[in-house]
């Protein structure tokens, strides 16, 4: 954790309309290892990669990415820095109405000056990295959840960035398929120093991927921030729950209903 | 003699943006590349690679061996070689290319496709004709439903009445004002109603009555169907023993087949009357003489055609727009394509038919 942060999400509080959905976070990702971010749902995970890349600007506090405010940032600078950054969205976010190969080749095609050979050619070895090679010419509404899952991952890395996102990448993905991603993630990380960050709720992915662990509390605020061995060692609660897969006591709000339906009342 | 095989050495970062500057830069090499050449490629002095740099190591090796020489991999840096192994690039003979159909298979392809569409679009009007009239003798579960079809009389029917008024008002205003100016010069002010009245009854009222409705209801039941196939509801209704095409189809057919008639009766009316304000007040024809004259002009004959017409117009309206709407395919973006289709074909339908109609009651006469 010497080296200076990739990411840098330093007293944020943003949200939608009126709701804050994440409260004063401070969160530091470290440049070439695996960040899991974790939490309940509704606790702000896609929220806080959203103002990570620039969709959503902080109500407060600043995001630096690589030490750029990306919303300081002339549209030029801005379009390269996000160049280097690959998001993987929830829903893969293909673009429906062309196929998974020009998905994929979209962003090569805005980024760089490559001859149309050599882009066929990297879209032909991103698709193969995820397994997709059959299924460049179909549409992504020909593709299953868990491929067009795999077709976005391969639009995320098309310009092999440096920092990638992930928004629950094994969600929707059978055994097998997800423990291919988590190689490949790690592949990745390991051979050109790419920054991680993956949002999960995958423990066995956690295990296998994961340098550091960021978890979030209800109400967006920062729960734990540190590496795997330390949060496994954390005496929090929330996070020793996490990692014991138990679920806290109800609050006491919800009790007389929980009374009521086991007979208690 | 090794050392004559020609190098391609890149030293640096190959990366996307290194890459197209090295693309040019072998280009000459390439070109000067002799059959039976023995080409090395050198990337020990490669300090990084990335996706983009491992395909063009690719692609240069599928245009060395399309030049008939051969490509080897003469030393690589870790980094070279790390990103080669990550995106599993060997330096071998490429795949054999899967064959592109040729453009006398695609024509042929399309030809087969077209036919296809020409037999489920006939089954589909043969199965609605069968259920529909089948429906009406049967006391059980496979009779016509009075109330889906009185449903879909008042969202054929009765939504579409304020517009198609509207719209048969003014195209017969703007039918006479134009003839009007024409007829004045002659002196025939008096044949404005036998214009007015024929040219209504006879064609405008169904066409116009078939345009409309063929964006308005042929739209949405395009959009209906294809939305239930798309959410897999006509799925769920085939496995509950629901034959969609008697349970989405037939109302909306008998919808349409009692409504479209109505509409266009309505449409010549307000059409006549359009032509009528402009006799009185452009032309200042009497109301009595115009309208005897009108209905001198107008013969039994001449309202039935039209209806038949606007019968067998609502038949071609209700069966595209089932068809196109069950032939979807893809996702939402399927949904606004067949709806988009079923309307084109539906009008260009309608018009054909309507030429078809005029040739055959003129020669029929």
């Amino acid at each position: 954790m010497d080296a200076a942060p990739v990411i840098e999400v330093v007293g944020v509080t943003a949200g939608y309309a009126d709701t804050p959905v994440l409260r004063d976070l401070t969160v530091r990702i470290a440049p070439g290892r695996v960040t899991t971010i974790v939490g309940g749902s509704g606790c702000g995970k896609s929220t806080l990669l959203k103002v990570i890349v620039g969709l959503l600007r902080p109500w407060t506090g600043t995001v630096r990415v690589r030490g750029l405010d990306l919303f300081a940032l002339e549209e030029d600078e801005r379009d390269e820095a996000l160049s280097r950054i690959g998001l993987l969205f929830q829903q893969g976010a293909m673009l429906n109405s062309v196929t998974v190969a020009e998905n994929v080749a979209l962003p090569l095609l805005e980024h760089t000056a490559l001859p149309r050979a050599v882009i066929r050619e990297v879209v032909r070895l991103k698709l193969e990295l995820v397994g997709l090679a059959d299924a460049a010419q179909k549409l992504p509404s020909e593709l299953s959840g868990g491929m067009r899952k795999r077709a976005a991952l391969a639009r995320a890395i098309a310009l092999d960035p440096d920092l990638l996102l992930c928004d629950e990448p094994s969600a929707g993905l059978d055994p097998q398929t997800a423990a291919d991603l988590d190689r490949l993630i790690l592949r990745l990380k390991e051979t050109f120093q790419m920054t991680v960050v993956v949002v999960t709720h995958e423990i066995a992915s956690i295990e296998t991927i994961a340098d550091d662990l960021v978890m979030l509390a209800p109400g967006g605020r920062l729960a734990f921030t540190g590496s795997l061995a330390q949060a496994k060692a954390s005496p929090i609660p929330d996070v020793q729950d996490f990692f014991a897969r138990r679920t806290r006591a109800a609050p006491a709000e919800t009790r007389p209903l929980l009374d009521f339906l086991e007979g208690r009342a | 003699m090794a050392d004559e095989t020609p190098v391609i050495e890149v030293s640096g970062p190959l990366d996307r943006r290194t890459v197209p500057a090295h693309h040019e830069a072998a280009r000459t090499l390439l070109a000067s590349l002799k059959p039976g050449d023995a080409l090395r490629l050198d990337l020990s002095r490669v300090t990084a690679m990335d996706g983009a740099g491992a395909a063009w190591c690719r692609v240069l090796q599928d245009q060395v061996v399309r030049r008939g020489a051969t490509l080897s991999l003469h030393a690589a840096s870790p980094q070279a070689r790390d990103a080669l192994s990550v995106f599993r690039v060997r330096l071998e003979p490429p795949p054999a290319p899967v064959p592109t159909p040729g453009r006398l298979e695609r024509v042929g392809d399309s030809a087969v496709r077209a036919s296809q569409a020409a037999i489920e679009f006939l089954s589909l009007a043969a199965d609605t004709l069968f259920f529909a009239v089948q429906g009406l003798f049967r006391r059980d579960r496979r009779r016509v439903r009075g109330s889906a079809v009185v449903e879909q009389m008042v969202r054929i029917g009765l939504e579409s009445l304020g517009i198609v008024a509207l719209i048969s008002l003014l195209v017969g205003l703007t039918v006479a004002l134009q003839s009007a100016y024409q007829l004045r010069q002659f002196g025939a002010n008096i044949y404005i109603a036998n214009l007015v009245g024929v040219a209504m009854t006879r064609e405008m009222g169904p066409l116009m009555t078939a345009i409309l409705l063929a964006g308005r209801s042929g739209a949405s039941i395009a959009a209906e169907t294809a939305t239930m196939v798309i959410t897999e509801e006509v799925d769920a209704l085939k496995t509950m023993g629901i034959h969609p095409v008697r349970f989405l189809v037939v109302p909306r057919f008998w919808g349409i087949t009692i409504t479209q008639p109505l509409l266009t009766v309505i449409s010549d009316a307000l059409g006549i009357l359009g032509g009528f304000l402009i006799a009185v007040t452009y032309l200042q024809l009497g109301v009595t003489s115009f309208l005897d004259q009108l209905i001198g002009a107008l013969q039994v004959k001449d309202i039935a055609t039209g209806l038949v017409k606007s019968v067998s117009f609502a038949w071609i309206i209700v069966f595209v727009a089932s068809h196109r709407g069950f032939r979807v395919h893809g996702g939402a973006e399927g949904v606004g394509l067949a709806t988009t289709a079923s309307v084109v074909q539906s009008i260009f339908m309608v018009i054909a038919a309507d030429a078809f109609f005029s040739l055959l009651f003129y020669f029929g006469d």
